[in-house]
């Protein structure tokens, strides 16, 4: 008998069967090696007197600005970070691999060198800050615009690798095809290219979004700590840590929850709408 | 261990044995001796460090700096550390109240530590002072912007204590979480003026310029050294601490900045 | 053959890439099908692609209705194109997809649509405007694509191997219903097969490109029944020999020597079909004009008959029955005798 021949009556489907061991194992290990410090933060959390502390000024203005400056973080990545990732992965000008390997520098740079650089360059002594002082006024460290400039630069790179890699992946025969039927380049982009690569445009500012959310050594270097202007959930959890471990862990518990909350949500319309 | 053959079972135990033993048995004053100190006592404790090992051939001594109340909380863990110096009085005791100190060392020399420096605030400008600062009241000023211990951290409770003598108020522009941040943003000329110890203005350098202020004598700081009670090596520990009290201790001390207890 | 027409598309494609070297002349008229034959890497595509300005030329032009457009970028030329898997907009409703073309060309999005909508109804797509191209069967999906194409009213039309992307079942049914659709449009049609049998039913003439020059062009019957070349002798299924004519005695290449029924003279290339050699074991008593001992060299399945490879003095392929193989009872390595009618060799000048 060969395979050739249909058998009558209900089709036989062979089943999906076990996922293999040496893949699940490391998988389990590393979903506990995740979860588990968090466990920790949950179990030793103030349970009783939580409400009370969760609804402290200084903790709902703390979370109120990160939640807005992490967004509008996300916002400057998308309008900076996806024009340049076209051009990293779309054109071919001298000295590209190199913008490629600066782009990344922020990944690799510890947050709290981010922070003094932007301070040696937006500062008020600064290379570019000292002109902003002295012709407007400006001065950019110790505002909340610092703490978006400081999120933004280390949360770039996760935009922009994220969205190179889907321009990389996506089928450019599509723009082809759109540029016979007279599409300009910028149509090209804004109504094939950019559709197509919309869920890697949505991965990357959700990472992005996350980082900033996250984001405390560049922040407290060039933004400093002020609560209600520049004093971020991570910040408050720092501070709180110095005195009181407890409201550390309720902090962290309540930025914890909210991002989770947030990704969610994006990632659920992201599913329903793609 | 049931199925194990006879032979691997008695290797096992031989060099469970043979682990052991490494542990002691040695020379008693050779070896490793871990100090935990605040970070401002750095460029001091690494002098001292070196005359130690001289005077002591064959005693290492392992520096582990960081913020007190960091270092307070890993001995608490159990962080297998022989000797704590604090910034800070408070720190100490949660250790005291945690580790604990050895208890013949503490009876000899004070249960809460034994004091071997104080550090006093200094108004901290850039060196070319925009803001023309000259005293405390000058932070006050509305054009004046400067950065300060957050409340949390040591240095922010002396930097209260020294502010409420004088009866200022001063909002400043950050709240830094450590003390060196606050030497950063002055060093930088982000701020005009910040308060720092005497000690932070001693290492900066020539860039920065330290103002004293009567007001400080309300909030020095006094640093207090301790054996701890789960300490490896008692003895060399016990060495380094009257090094550290003694005279010889004190100019190198002195010479960093501090002020005499 | 557009003699007695305008020519839309006169072109000189000339362009090299590392070792590779196009170099093919194109005239179509208005209203004729151009059918590029050939085999895979022979720069058929790389023409098309120039056609359209999406590679650029080394050398040469390309003329649209007399105007140049050799520099024209892609976005303006008068061009439509329908590519391999037809690439339509996956983000976008089937009425969007033929709408695009027009909108680029600053049509008003209402006037877009109801050209989309008319081109769609045209193709007898009026139910699936608002479907989702992934929703789409192949032919539907080649009839919006040909749509999205016509939509911008292009001069010159590009198909580029419409019919890859097709399984074989409904091809049959698909290529016919092209052949009408494409019998409407008046401008220059070039399209891109490697197919023979697309390239006969699709196309009023054939450019054969292999090694990225044209070998051979003409109607599709002539190519089909005179081969110039063993590709195309193989694509349409002929046995093909060169060799130089005296009279209707054909001295080949190879020594062996055919007799045909046409008289000519000097160089000449005789074909005739596999079906036309009858195979012995014995040599044949009334015997044909030709008789070649030959040896086999395989033997392969073709449809309902098996084809047998021969070697010998002249190499060629015969098609005889299941029936005849049993009774033959040939092996590789067996000797036969192969025999031809000299009605069944054509024979045409070389």
């Amino acid at each position: 008998m060969t395979g050739s021949a249909a058998p009558a009556g209900p089709v036989l489907r062979a089943r999906p069967g076990r996922p293999p061991w040496p893949l699940v194992l490391p998988a389990l290990v590393g979903v506990a090696f995740l979860v588990l410090p968090m466990l920790g933060l949950v179990v030793r959390a103030p349970w009783p007197d939580m409400g009370r502390r969760v609804t402290e000024p200084d903790v709902l203005a703390a979370l109120w600005l990160s939640l807005s400056t992490a967004t509008v973080t996300t916002a400057l990545c998308l309008v900076f970070g996806v024009p340049l990732a076209w051009l990293l992965a779309r054109t071919d000008f001298p000295g590209r691999r190199l913008v490629r390997a600066l782009v990344a520098v922020p990944l690799v740079v510890p947050p709290v060198v981010g922070g003094v650089a932007l301070l040696l360059l937006l500062g008020r002594n600064g290379l570019l800050g000292r002109y902003l002082d002295a012709w407007f006024g400006i001065t950019v460290p110790f505002t909340p615009a610092a703490v978006v400039l400081a999120q933004t630069f280390v949360a770039m790179p996760f935009l922009v690798i994220s969205v190179e890699g889907a321009l990389r992946g996506a089928d450019r025969r599509y723009e082809e095809a759109a540029a016979t039927l007279g599409a300009g380049r910028v149509t090209v982009f804004t109504r094939v290219t950019l559709p197509m690569v919309l869920p890697g445009v949505g991965a990357g500012a959700i990472l992005c979004w996350a980082r900033a959310l996250g984001e405390f050594g560049a922040t407290i270097t060039f933004a400093g700590n002020f609560p209600g202007t520049t004093q971020t959930m991570p910040l408050a959890v720092y501070m709180a840590m110095q005195r009181d471990p407890e409201a550390a862990i309720v902090l962290s518990l309540v930025l914890l929850l909210v991002s989770l909350a947030v990704l969610a949500t994006l990632r659920e319309k992201w599913v329903n709408t793609a | 261990m049931r199925d194990l053959p006879l032979g691997l079972t008695a290797a096992l135990t031989a060099a469970a044995a043979a682990l052991t033993a490494c542990g002691g048995g040695t020379d008693p004053e050779a070896g490793e001796m871990t100090v935990f100190a605040a970070a401002s006592l750095t460029d001091a404790f690494e002098e001292l460090a070196a005359e130690f090992e001289a005077r002591h051939p064959g005693t290492e001594v392992v520096l582990n700096f960081a913020g007190s109340s960091e270092l307070a909380a890993q001995i608490n863990a159990g962080a297998p550390a022989d000797v704590f110096a604090a910034a800070d009085t408070a720190t100490m005791g949660q250790v005291v109240e945690g580790e604990g100190l050895n208890d013949e060392w503490a009876a000899e020399h004070g249960e809460d530590g034994a004091v071997f420096a104080t550090n006093a605030l200094r108004i901290a400008v850039p060196a070319d002072d925009p803001a023309g600062i000259e005293d405390l009241d000058d932070l006050a000023g509305a054009d004046v912007s400067v950065a300060l211990c957050a409340d949390e951290v040591p240095c922010g409770a002396a930097t209260a204590a020294a502010l409420e003598a004088a009866g200022l108020d001063i909002t400043p522009v950050t709240y830094e979480g450590d003390v060196r941040a606050v030497l950063t943003k002055v060093e930088l000329g982000e701020v005009d003026a910040g308060l720092v110890y005497a000690t932070d203005v001693r290492a900066a350098g020539e860039g920065v310029t330290g103002i004293s202020f009567p007001e400080a004598e309300e909030a020095v700081n006094a640093y207090p050294i301790g054996l701890l009670a789960d300490a490896p090596r008692p003895g060399p520990a016990a060495d380094w601490i009257d090094l550290v009290l003694s005279q010889d201790g004190a100019a190198v001390l002195a010479e960093a900045g501090f002020g005499a207890p | 053959m557009g003699e007695h027409r305008v020519s839309v598309l006169c072109a000189d494609l000339r362009l090299s890439r590392g070792d590779f070297d196009l170099d093919v002349a194109l005239s179509v008229a208005a209203g004729e099908v151009l059918a590029l034959l050939g085999p895979n890497g022979a720069g058929k595509s790389s023409a098309l692609r120039a056609l359209a300005g999406l590679l650029p030329l080394t050398a040469g032009h390309v003329r649209v209705d007399g105007d140049d457009h050799t520099r024209t970028p892609v976005e303006r030329r008068p061009i439509g194109m329908v590519f391999q898997d037809y690439l339509l907009f996956q983000h976008m409703s089937t009425l969007d997809n033929v709408a695009f073309g027009p909108r680029c060309q600053g049509e008003s999005k209402a006037d877009a649509r109801a050209r989309a909508a008319e081109l769609l109804g045209h193709m007898d797509l009026a139910g699936y405007t608002r479907a989702r191209p992934r929703n789409l069967s192949g032919g539907q999906a080649q009839r919006v694509a040909l749509a999205r194409a016509l939509a911008v009213r292009p001069r010159l039309l590009l198909l580029d191997e419409p019919m890859a992307a097709l399984d074989v079942s409904t091809r049959l049914h698909v290529r016919g219903r092209l052949r009408r659709l494409l019998e409407e449009f008046d401008g220059a049609t070039v399209l891109v097969t490697h197919d023979p049998l697309d390239a006969m039913v699709l196309a009023d003439r054939i450019a054969v490109v292999e090694g990225g020059r044209v070998v051979q062009e003409g109607a599709p019957a002539e190519v089909a029944r005179r081969p110039r070349t063993p590709y195309v002798a193989r694509l349409v299924g002929l046995n093909l020999f060169r060799g130089r004519a005296d009279g209707t005695a054909v001295a080949l290449d190879g020594g062996a020597v055919v007799e045909v029924h046409e008289a000519h003279h000097g160089p000449a290339l005789v074909a005739f079909p596999p079906r036309a050699v009858a195979l012995y074991r014995r040599r044949p008593d009334g015997s044909p004009r030709n008789l070649w001992e030959l040896t086999v060299d395989g033997v392969e399945r073709f449809g309902d008959q098996v084809r047998v490879h021969l070697t010998g003095t002249l190499d060629l392929a015969a098609d005889i029955s299941p029936a005849a193989l049993a009774e033959l009872g040939l092996v590789r390595g067996d000797t036969v005798w192969a025999g031809v009618k000299a009605a069944e060799a054509e024979c045409y000048p070389g």
